[in-house]
């Protein structure tokens, strides 16, 4: 295969530049019409706003619940925890602008030659352009619209996506895969995509457009990333609604403290109701404020991960599906086994000795350029040490494979040596007064059961022996397999092969199922069975005729080397065109909810800490007893409330490379995850606020705040 | 805690589960149509209430319908007990010939019996007829806890039917729970407390001699005692089965008329989780997974029995007030034929299970042992809770629990085959939200009104604690009584009627809406990337979500009540 599986480059995670624009951008974002999308730091910024509000209040009518230095450095705090969540948003989405960046450059400033009416000798036109620049108009590729028709000469850019209607040609696609070797595109067939920033090398092609402005794979692409078109998805809502709730009964739990200790003082007839400062901090550091504030980030953070894995996805929810998906449909060739059958074994027939038949093989493969020949000569060369020899210099002559005769082989010497097809073989020699032997025959038929195909070699009447071509699966795509089956996906086969060859190959790759003689509504059908079933398919799928799978397919990964239908139908373009980039996917999914989940809890578990902190602090005013649950032994009640809110801005900052990485990713059954992870994130975020806070109550208690 | 103690509660839960376990699956056979003999013998009625009611037993209802069902069932009977109470003296069975009781207390009981809360804002003898008692309390008695179970069961089929709108009949369910639950249980159970003295009669009140005539302190001699009676162990006997706990007496199980023996204690603590306890069984075999309904019961259990333990160690060790007095244990409000152990445990048992009926006057207990049995209500009544509702609003914890971890284990969450989405989150969040809203705001409310304030019996700490009690007793449907409030006022009986109307309709129509939900979606094969629901780590995790949801939104309010209370008492 000569797709690389390389990564582009990860974008560094913090320039200056990006530093500035992001903290600029989280200004830009406290416009109340941006946070409204964002329940829970929606009512942080209506409780900066009111503190500042109380501040101001204090200042200029000299009356206040709260020493007026203590409400501003709240309000500050509140702020903080607001911009900071922006940042972290902010941050995200200038990641995937920078990745967006390189792939939107290509498609800048390109003239376009369209048509100006069908033309109908396009080939002679492309061959003399300059002579008939006037049937065609020069328009920026930006005003494109779906159904133009441009040509692309040698040497030119392609403006957009399109599919080629006529021509053939090497185009350098490198601006997109990162791979610098040309790829040929010709009408017609599989191959028939283009892509815009694509260059033309060689020839030309003239490509009717695929799609209307805005609205190729790549615009939707930037748009998912920066933030106004931005889609939830089904679960970042069903989270959302989670999170109003629980900042709903929060808003309660502190709004309700008001009238209880207005009771207290009441009924006691001393100390005073807790100051409106107080519950507004203490309001603030129940909401869930953490995973409010890194959401959208970690969002934003898994669509960038499928960028850096060269692979675009159309929607969020695609990438979210890939982490439910239980079943992979994966196509045989390309994912599971190397693109081509090799030669594996030289079966010598009787009285022959296994050199004689690995020479009369190599000899007859020497001119075969195809893959088989060519791993027949190196199998040659390995086994028994035969050089590569020089058919020209032996005087041979090369007899190559046609469909009529099924067989190649070379002529020298008087000899006629051939390799081919069992039958085709057994024609050849019987023309010439011999036999196919029930020994080979029997070889050739254990050949087949193994799943592997047998390639008869013939010299003159005589039949030397059975040369076995193989598939040869991928190394550590077995291991693949194993990790998948780990973590409760079901890995299927699909191939066009007959079921016994099928069954061999399913079970040295060790996936799960298969199907064989596969056609692309037996596909369709097998979908549909598993989705009827509960289950979520993902496949992968490059033809034409791939698309209606692809549609039905819940994660639908098709390759950039595939024709637009296939595209069309996908939720997802691998831009390197490697199949087995599925099991990649499905991780970057999984990893996506997994942080999602685990911020979550940490975020929740985070509040008793602070309901230590802050509650003492916050009645002891109206009942000095309370002070004992002051068990972080806490220097004030002011230093007590700062320490939770400051606590409470600065672990946004310190979980925002976390809400960008993604949690680490391991291969494990989901009752294990679960442990690992709440001991982490559940368990850790109970802890981890005590010492904190403490700290910083000390470091406040230093610079004298009392 | 004494051997004693131990003892007790561990001969308490080895029966409740031995008695739970049997229960669960006949109950699961019961709405399975599978209910053998109980259907051979009972069948024939059946068939007959069907007829009459035009009801067909193969109905099936969509969420809405069967909520449209439940709603209506229960308006209905909330007008036929208001009508009752407000026409009894016009009525027959009325032999003290009792008047009309007052519009507010009405309404507030109508609901309360409905909603299953069984919150008295009324003294039991003294202000219903027979007639109010028996075709109204008594029948509500039935028909509420019915009325739980069936809800739990289309809850149930949400997560059993696959691709269907179809939750079954909530005529079928209610007919099939009281018929082959509630009325046999009760008729042993009634006939076992006779055994044990409580009375079953209808006629009127005794006049009985003194043996040893006292003088008041105007000097009047007394030689005579007026002592109520009526059909009291047929009402006792479904108040505590259908986890209702409105007593026949105002003291409800205090009275000996109405517990009399340690025995007729053992019977009513058992009955109190009985139900509640075995339908988690029940749930586990209609999901076909026992180990789900263990699990869901090992969570309950892990709530309760530290509950419980806290609450006896803190009543047996008393408070520094009553130390310096030479006592060390808390005895006060407690009657002396039960203990301290009985009492303790019947306390969490009662508003653990949201029974309400009590043998102890929970106002007197110590600061934190009276703040188990607020924080076991503030929970929202799931650790056992109510018949039927208690599970049911476990099962919406389970969801919440599921929901956080499932995203831990990379997977969009899932519980039993079903995906927990958005509308299931936002039906959930309204489950938890609004019993808790409504114990907050009506708190609030009560603090800063004068007639919130005025019918304190304590005014100070107490107080607060004391109207907490009532409103979370309310909202969460559990009905017991702190005591120190009169509620028989304007505003007790008018506001908690709305939170307890809050507390069970607007829980029971986001359930139904989530088990609609549930069946109309594909079930999703088990694999080992399944969020597993019923191992150990699961069952913690749920009660984790389960403490911290509670904790976090009551802590400010129990802090300065029981917290501080408490506080306040041993700083003394």
């Amino acid at each position: 295969m000569g797709t690389s599986t390389k990564n582009r480059q990860p974008v560094e995670l913090l320039t200056t530049k990006a530093v500035v624009r992001a903290v600029t951008d989280a200004f830009k974002k406290l416009n109340p019409r941006h946070m409204a999308k964002n329940p829970v730091m929606f009512v942080v910024e209506v409780g900066s706003a009111f503190t500042s509000f109380l501040y101001i209040h204090a200042i200029i009518t000299g009356r206040a619940d709260a020493p007026p230095g203590f409400i501003l450095a709240v309000s500050l705090c509140l702020w903080f925890t607001v911009l900071f969540a922006n940042f972290a948003e902010a941050v995200a989405e200038g990641r995937g602008r920078a990745q967006t960046e390189t792939l939107r450059k290509a498609r800048k400033d390109i003239i376009a030659k369209r048509l100006k009416s069908p033309c109908p000798d396009i080939k002679r036109v492309a061959e003399h352009y300059a002579a008939y620049t006037e049937i065609f108009e020069k328009v920026a590729s930006s005003i494109l619209h779906a159904g133009d028709r441009v040509l692309v000469l040698a040497g030119d850019i392609i403006p957009a996506d399109g599919e080629i209607e006529e021509g053939v040609a090497s185009v350098d696609e490198s601006a997109i895969t990162g791979e610098s070797a040309p790829v040929i595109r010709e009408s017609g067939g599989d191959r028939s995509a283009v892509t815009g920033g694509t260059r033309v090398l060689s020839d030309w092609l003239l490509v009717r457009i695929a799609t209307n402005p805005g609205e190729t794979f790549l615009d939707r692409m930037i748009a998912m990333v920066e933030g106004a078109k931005r889609q939830k998805t089904p679960n970042e809502i069903a989270l959302d609604i989670l999170l109003a709730g629980l900042t709903i009964v929060f808003l309660l739990a502190t709004a309700t403290v008001l009238p209880y200790t207005l009771y207290a003082v009441a009924s006691s007839g001393h100390g005073v109701p807790v100051p409106l400062t107080v519950l507004v901090a203490l309001l603030v550091c129940l909401i869930p404020t953490t995973i409010g504030g890194l959401l959208s980030a970690i969002g934003i953070a898994g669509i960038n991960r499928m960028m850096q894995a060269n692979v675009l996805a159309t929607s969020g929810r695609a990438v979210e599906a890939a982490g439910d998906v239980d079943v992979l449909l994966l196509d045989k060739t390309g994912t599971i086994t190397l693109g081509n059958r090799q030669a594996t074994a030289f079966f010598p027939a009787p009285g022959v000795s296994e050199a004689e038949l690995a020479d009369a093989a190599q000899l007859s493969s020497l001119a075969d350029e195809t893959p088989e020949g060519r791993s027949i000569v190196l199998l040659a060369k390995s086994k028994h040490d035969l050089a590569d020899r020089d058919i020209q210099s032996l005087g041979a002559v090369f007899v190559p494979f046609t469909a009529q005769t099924r067989m190649s082989g070379v002529d020298f010497e008087g000899r006629c040596i051939r390799k081919g097809a069992t039958d085709a073989i057994a024609k050849f020699v019987e023309a010439k007064g011999g036999t196919l032997s029930l020994t080979v025959r029997s070889v050739v038929e254990d050949i087949a059961k193994k799943g592997a195909t047998p390639l008869v070699v013939a010299d003159g009447a005589r039949v030397i022996g059975v040369v076995q071509l193989k598939d040869i699966v991928k190394t550590g795509i077995r291991e693949r397999f194993a990790e998948m089956r780990r973590i409760g996906i079901r890995t299927v086969m699909i191939t066009g092969e007959n079921p016994l060859t099928a069954a061999a190959i399913a079970a040295e790759a060790g996936v799960d199922d298969f199907l064989a003689e596969a056609t692309p509504e037996a596909k369709l059908v097998m979908i549909r069975d598993y989705q009827q079933k509960g289950h979520l398919v993902a496949m992968t799928g490059d033809g034409t005729n791939d698309a209606p799978a692809l549609a039905q397919a819940d994660v639908a990964v098709a390759m950039n080397t595939g024709t637009q239908a296939a595209k069309e139908a996908a939720n997802m373009v691998d831009l390197d065109s490697n199949p087995t980039k599925l099991l990649s996917i499905v991780e970057i999914g999984k990893q996506m909810l997994m942080t999602r989940g685990a911020l979550t809890t940490f975020s929740i578990a985070n509040d008793i800490a602070k309901y230590f902190a802050i509650i003492p602090a916050a009645f002891v005013v109206t009942y000095p007893e309370l002070a004992d649950l002051n068990v972080m032994q806490l220097h004030s009640p002011t230093t007590a409330v700062l320490s939770a809110v400051i606590f409470n801005a600065l672990i946004i900052m310190a979980l925002i490379p976390l809400a960008l990485r993604g949690i680490p990713y391991r291969a494990a059954p989901a009752s294990a995850l679960l442990q690992h992870n709440i001991l982490v994130y559940g368990l850790g975020g109970l802890v981890l606020p005590f010492p904190c806070i403490k700290l910083i109550d000390l470091v406040l208690t230093a610079i004298g705040v009392n | 805690m004494t051997a004693n103690a131990l003892l007790q509660m561990v001969a308490y839960f080895v029966f409740l589960v031995a008695l739970a376990v049997p229960l669960g699956g006949y109950m699961a056979r019961v709405y399975t149509h599978e209910a053998g003999v109980a259907q051979r013998g009972l069948g024939a009625v059946e068939r007959c209430l069907y007829r009459l009611c035009g009801i067909r037993a193969d109905e099936e209802m969509t969420w809405k319908r069967y909520a449209f069902s439940v709603l209506l069932f229960n308006a209905v009977g909330i007008l036929a007990v208001y009508g009752l109470q407000r026409l009894q003296h016009f009525l027959p069975l009325n032999p003290v010939g009792l008047g009309a009781v007052s519009p507010e207390v009405s309404f507030n009981t109508a609901v309360s019996f409905a909603s299953n809360t069984n919150w008295q804002a009324y003294a039991g003898e003294t202000t219903l007829s027979y007639l109010t008692q028996m075709i109204g309390l008594t029948v509500q008695n039935f028909v509420s806890a019915a009325t739980g179970m069936a809800v739990l069961v289309a809850l149930i089929r949400g997560w059993t039917r696959r691709t269907t709108e179809g939750l079954g009949s909530f005529w079928v369910d209610l007919t099939r729970s009281t018929l082959y639950i509630l009325l046999p249980l009760s008729l042993v159970l009634a006939i076992a407390l006779v055994s044990q003295g409580v009375v079953q009669t209808l006629d009127p009140q005794a006049t009985v001699s003194l043996l040893d005539p006292w003088a008041t302190d105007a000097g009047e001699i007394i030689t005579e005692q007026t002592i109520a009676r009526g059909p009291a162990a047929s009402q006792v006997a479904i108040k505590q089965l259908g986890t209702n706990g409105g007593g026949f007496y105002n003291v409800n199980s205090a009275h000996p008329l109405e517990n009399p023996t340690p025995l007729s204690n053992f019977l009513q603590l058992l009955s109190i989780l009985l139900i509640p306890a075995a339908l988690c069984f029940t749930f586990g075999t209609l999901v076909k997974d026992k180990r789900q309904g263990w699990a869901i019961f090992a969570a309950m259990m892990l709530i309760f029995v530290p509950m419980t333990v806290l609450t006896v160690v803190a009543e047996q060790s008393g408070t520094p007030l009553l130390s310096s007095l030479g006592l060390h244990e808390n005895m006060e409000g407690k009657e002396v034929r039960f203990g301290i152990v009985n009492s303790a445990l019947w306390a969490t048992a009662t508003t653990a299970a949201s029974n309400g009926s009590v043998n102890a006057m929970h106002d007197s207990f110590t600061p934190l042992g009276g703040m188990i049995p607020m924080v076991l209500m503030q929970l929202g009544e799931i650790v056992f809770g109510g018949v039927g509702s208690g599970l049911y609003g476990m099962l919406i914890y389970a969801i919440m629990a599921v929901f956080i971890a499932g995203l831990m284990v990379g997977r969009t969450p899932e519980y039993l085959g079903k995906k927990i989405e958005a509308f299931e989150m936002k039906m959930a969040s309204l489950v938890i939200l609004l019993p808790a809203s409504a114990v907050l705001l009506g708190t609030a409310i009560a603090c800063v009104l004068p007639a919130g304030t005025a019918p304190l019996g304590n005014p100070g700490i107490h107080g607060f604690s004391e109207i907490l009690y009532a409103f979370s007793s309310g909202a969460n449907n559990n009905g017991s009584a702190f005591g120190g409030l009169t509620v028989n006022g304007t505003f007790y009986s008018i506001g908690i009627g709305l939170c307890m109307l809050v507390g069970r309709y607007w829980v029971i129509i986001p359930v139904l809406a989530i088990a609609g939900s549930l069946a109309k979606k594909k079930t999703i094969p088990i694999s080992v990337g399944t969020l597993p629901t019923h191992t150990p780590l699961f069952v913690l995790l749920l009660v984790a979500t389960i403490i911290l949801v509670g904790a976090l939104t009551f802590i400010p309010a129990l802090a300065l009540g029981p917290v501080v209370e408490h506080l306040t008492l041993s700083n003394r």
